[in-house]
């Protein structure tokens, strides 16, 4: 048993991290420039969420009016229109299905997505929004470039249309979509933009305060080493 | 009677002050490599009081642990700040001991009078490794998770016992909320007080014979007629002002990670640790946290599993021999001949190289350069006696030099 189990350990490693870089980072990412300040693009972002994402994935980390004041939005605003799992403005983004209900449909349980952007990178994520597309041999008819047989299906198929896939893995439209493609594109980055808030919503203030505690310290030093030349100054 | 009399009669906060602070002798030629030891002192403080935050908030269950730190991170006032000064503090406390610890070797530190300091230095090291270690389980993340289940089932390699002892760590057959509770119990009090009362002991032993300095001059052979080192300064004001501005300079590094690259590219905080630990699902890529690579290369080096566990524990072993390994009576790096300076170049690229490979997948070229390097490490020690034996020292002066 204890040699089993280290062999799999280390046979764990070394052959998924070889396969890993043989592979090389699951093809190439498209990659998005999102705005955490671009708080018009936080609000579709959090649109889009609620209405597409939040009835499997929770986001249960997250509290509905935290969100309403990073975004620049009122309580009641938030719980008129973006609101819809729970009626206290002071609840997290829970969600109704039964995690045994989800491994039934779709084989496994949908991710928790409150965090999902510092573990998958919001590359990741934008690259994965835009590249379902259909193949037969998967149960919800839909694969995706960026996850390889994943058990999420196309949701967002009515806006993007539906993709073909040749033999070199390029994507072409099969089926149009009620979006232009790039309409599409900055339906996908919004929607990035807000997973990427909702993984750490301290961020901006971080950023905020981080450049005042450099200047103090900047400052600081000056005083600190005129401090120690005064002391210094007899010393040989 | 002053109210300070009153106090010395009772307890000698004044014959301490001046015996450790004000009347404590530095050699006045400290150069940049003596900034990290009271830099340390600084993280330590830092940990220790951040710590205490975050324990009031945090949940040491496998159930709630992830989101109670994702709770501190965003509900509680000022959480954050408090996360990831802590989170930061980590792995700047060990940038700051391993640039503390190859002080010590350039300036032969740990050698006669100063070998126990040594010994308290590295007993340090070991338990701040223990500390990060089973601190580093809380978060209880993927990496957190499957990081402690491939280290404590090393315990498992060791004959007879082992199984049995790896058992009695978790306290479970897998990493579970039994093992989590016990490293919580560890991480806040018992390895805290152990390293307080070791870094008492480290800073009395060096009170006790002075520190060394970038000549390897003994500076309490030349007294003035007070008997006080012509060399030496008093820590208090000099060193104190000193370390101050390497205080401010160091913080403000520090602050640029924490404020503007936290994750610092995956390094301080791993992307799969912002996945909740999952018994059933192994990550792709277990990397251990980058301060223990070099010692992670160095079990993956030696095919035999028994036998990488021992290696990987003597290459700490033997760090502790130092004092005795070394037999050159020269201290500093200054005067010291070119067998010693080719061998300090040797060891710290090998180091350095073992760092980085224990990062990487263990493909067949990795390996064979891990082990060449592991042989390097070892051969820096274990050849110590010969090549410091014959190597052609220069002079070392009377007097401390400055520029």
């Amino acid at each position: 048993m204890r040699n089993l189990t280290f062999a799999a350990l280390i046979s764990v490693f070394s052959v998924f991290s070889t396969l890993a870089i043989a592979a090389g980072p699951s093809s190439k990412l498209d990659t998005v420039d999102i705005d955490l300040t671009d708080k018009a693009s936080l609000q579709r972002g959090a649109h889009t969420f609620v209405n597409y994402c939040l009835s499997c994935h929770g986001a249960s980390l997250m509290r509905y009016n935290r969100m309403a004041k990073d975004l620049g939005l009122t309580d009641d605003q938030v719980a008129e229109n973006l609101m819809f799992a729970t009626d206290k403005i002071g609840d997290t983004m829970q969600i109704a299905m039964r995690a045994e209900d989800a491994k039934r449909w779709f084989g496994v349980v949908p991710p928790d997505l409150s965090v999902i952007a510092r573990a998958r990178g919001t590359d990741w994520l934008y690259t994965y929004l835009r590249t379902f597309y259909l193949d037969e041999s998967r149960p919800m008819g839909t694969n995706n470039l960026a996850f390889k047989d994943v058990g999420m299906p196309h949701v967002l198929w009515e806006q993007q249309g539906y993709q073909a896939i040749d033999e070199y893995g390029h994507l072409s439209v099969e089926q149009e979509g009620a979006l232009t493609p790039r309409q599409y594109d900055m339906m996908s980055r919004d929607l990035v933009n807000f997973l990427a808030y909702i993984s750490e919503p301290s961020k901006l203030q971080r950023l905020a305060l981080g450049k005042w505690v450099l200047l103090y310290l900047a400052i600081f030093f000056v005083i600190a080493l005129a401090l120690k030349k005064a002391y210094w100054k007899d010393v040989h | 009677m002053s109210m300070m009399d009153w106090i010395d009669a009772r307890f000698p906060a004044t014959k301490m002050w001046k015996e450790h602070i004000s009347e404590y002798y530095a050699p006045k030629n400290f150069n940049f490599w003596y900034y990290f030891g009271s830099l340390a002192l600084l993280i330590l403080v830092l940990q220790i009081i951040t710590g205490i935050f975050l324990t009031m908030n945090y949940k040491p269950d496998a159930e709630l642990a992830f989101a109670s730190v994702e709770y501190i991170m965003r509900d509680v006032e000022w959480g954050w700040l408090i996360r990831y000064l802590h989170s930061t503090g980590a792995s700047a406390f060990f940038v700051v001991i391993y640039l503390h610890m190859f002080r010590g070797l350039m300036y032969g530190s740990y050698k006669q009078p100063r070998e126990l300091i040594w010994i308290f230095g590295m007993l340090l090291y070991v338990v701040l490794m223990a500390e990060a270690f089973m601190g580093y389980l809380l978060p209880w993340g993927q990496m957190s998770y499957w990081g402690a289940q491939v280290i404590i089932s090393l315990f498992g390699a060791l004959p007879v016992i082992g199984e049995d002892l790896a058992l009695w760590i978790r306290g479970d057959y897998v990493v579970a909320d039994a093992t989590l509770n016990r490293f919580f119990a560890m991480h806040v009090i018992a390895l805290p007080i152990v390293l307080l009362g070791l870094v008492a002991a480290h800073i009395l032993a060096l009170h006790e014979v002075g520190s060394n300095n970038p000549d390897g001059v003994d500076i309490k052979k030349n007294k003035d007629a007070n008997g006080k080192p012509v060399d030496g300064i008093p820590f208090h004001p000099y060193y104190t002002v000193k370390d101050l501005v390497g205080v401010v300079v160091f913080l403000f590094i520090f602050s640029l990670v924490l404020f503007y690259m936290p994750e610092f590219g995956g390094w301080f905080l791993e992307k799969d640790n912002f996945i909740p630990a999952d018994p059933l699902k192994t990550p792709e890529h277990i990397v251990p946290l980058w301060y223990f690579t070099p010692f992670y290369a160095i079990l993956r080096a030696v095919p035999d599993k028994l036998f990488g566990v021992i290696a990987m524990g003597l290459a700490i072993v033997v760090l502790f021999l130092l004092p005795w390994l070394d037999r050159s009576r020269t201290r500093s790096i200054r005067y010291r001949g070119p067998y010693f300076r080719i061998a300090l170049v040797v060891f710290v690229i090998s180091f350095l190289a073992l760092g980085y490979l224990g990062t990487q997948p263990a493909t067949f070229l990795y390996t064979l350069m891990a082990q060449i390097f592991t042989v390097l490490y070892f051969a820096f020690f274990l050849l110590m006696p010969i090549y410091t034996k014959f190597d052609k020292d220069k002079p070392v002066p009377e007097r401390v030099t400055t520029k």
